[in-house]
């Protein structure tokens, strides 16, 4: 999957399942500081991109995204590991 | 077969109430914190004990239901926080209503325990062995708090509800189906430490005792299974979603319930929530809930509800009941608590270990 696929799909998320405005979000974006993303909406962000990318992401791994960038990293490993 | 269907039903919350602006003068927390991740704003402290507030409910569940107490044959509490090891605090509860024709059980199955109380009542009137059964869950969680534990101490509260389950032979209403899961796998992801046989006389200090939590795990696995046992009941009984007319959920975190609707594709107003204003009583919310729902005009003649809960264990379940005709209770009762006067912080600081 390319990895443009997985941005566009990963904004979606963020504005569908948490809520935030699409112009704020950028790859570089900081979940906490940036988009006021709390550790709970990791957790749901993870979530639904298990659903949506079909993949399994444990706790661990989550523990270390900080950047959009950095989701979308952990899901293209995912994906086209 | 005879079904059980819910006749009664009753709560006691204590009067005591505990704030977010309370915890921010004990602990490292702030009123915005606490309600933004849990949708927690205050929660209730008990002055007495756990069998004190089960037996109110009990007595309100009965009178509810148009029983006498010595009209229960089963009476099961829902507790993982009895007031002592022996008796049970169902035993406690019995001689405290004047249940005196009924057995008496504990179960411990930690947040999930009410829904498997009605589980084995259920069960126990399906196969003959008792035809009004008194359900309650009830906790005092407060005793078991460490305010230095800042991610789980701001999150629980004490109560307690109950229900009467009776037999009967309509087909149509009571108890449809359930299913009640659990995995001891993942004990280590909720646990009240410093407790039971693994804490001799001569180990650390009670002030180390805690409310243990994986929030991360527990928010996923909550979502995950509360979603998966509310389809498999429904599927078993040959329901679907559509059917459904309230969902009432273990009150553990806003952002749990709301998730785990968003997964099950319900709208917000097929959904009771109540966690505002107690938090997350444990074995205690399902039956809160749901008398509150009554008590709003929530629950009409012949609704589908379905309950899901989550907890220590882990454990979970689900049910799904069909509402009878009644939604007003037969009689009233007067049972209250003692009085009281202290305030939240004050019953939290008199407490004797932490």
């Amino acid at each position: 999957m390319e990895r443009s696929e997985i941005e566009t799909k990963m904004v979606d998320l963020l504005v569908e399942e948490l809520g935030i405005e699409r112009e704020k979000i950028a790859m570089g974006s900081k979940f906490e500081e940036d988009l006021e993303v709390d550790s709970l909406g990791v957790v749901e962000l993870l979530m639904a991109l298990e659903d949506n990318f079909d993949v399994n992401i444990p706790d661990e791994e989550a523990e270390n995204i900080s950047t959009v960038s950095e989701a979308v990293d952990i899901v293209a490993a995912k994906v086209n590991g | 077969m005879k079904r059980a269907t819910v006749t009664g039903w009753g709560k006691c919350v204590p009067p005591a109430v505990l704030s977010n602006f309370d915890l921010e003068q004990v602990m490292d927390t702030t009123d915005e914190w606490i309600h933004t991740r849990s949708g927690i704003k205050e929660r209730r402290v008990c002055h007495v004990e756990t069998s004190d507030m089960a037996a109110v409910a009990g007595q309100h569940a009965i009178a509810a239901a148009g029983l006498d107490p010595e009209d229960i044959d089963m009476l099961l509490v829902a507790t993982c926080t009895p007031d002592r090891l022996i008796p049970s605090a169902a035993a406690m509860v019995q001689a405290k209503i004047g249940a005196h024709n009924a057995g008496t059980l504990d179960i411990n199955a930690a947040c999930t325990g009410f829904l498997y109380g009605m589980g084995i009542a259920t069960g126990m009137i399906a196969g003959g062995l008792a035809t009004r059964v008194l359900v309650i869950g009830a906790e005092k969680l407060s005793a078991f708090l460490n305010l230095r534990e800042r991610t789980t101490a701001v999150l629980f509260g004490d109560g307690a509800g109950a229900v009467v389950l009776e037999a009967s032979d309509d087909p149509e209403e009571g108890v449809l189906g359930m299913e009640l899961g659990s995995d001891g796998r993942l004990t280590q992801l909720l646990t009240v430490t410093h407790t039971g046989t693994e804490y001799p006389p001569e180990a650390p200090p009670y002030e180390e005792r805690t409310i243990w939590m994986e929030g991360r795990e527990i928010f996923r696995n909550a979502v995950v299974k509360m979603a998966e046992a509310a389809s498999n009941v429904l599927e078993q009984v040959g329901l679907t979603l559509e059917d459904v007319d309230l969902l009432v959920p273990h009150q553990a975190n806003i952002r749990i319930i709301d998730a785990t609707a968003k997964r099950m594709g319900l709208s917000p107003e097929q959904v009771y929530v109540n966690i505002a204003s107690y938090g997350n009583t444990s074995a205690g919310t399902i039956p809160i809930a749901l008398t509150e729902a009554l008590e709003e005009g929530r629950v009409n003649p012949g609704d589908l509800i379905v309950f899901v809960a989550f907890g220590g264990g882990l454990t979970w379940g689900g049910a799904a009941v069909r509402w009878g005709r009644r939604t007003k209770p037969v009689n009233a009762s007067d049972a209250a608590l003692p009085p009281n006067e202290k305030t939240g912080l004050q019953l939290l600081a008199a407490r004797p270990r932490t």
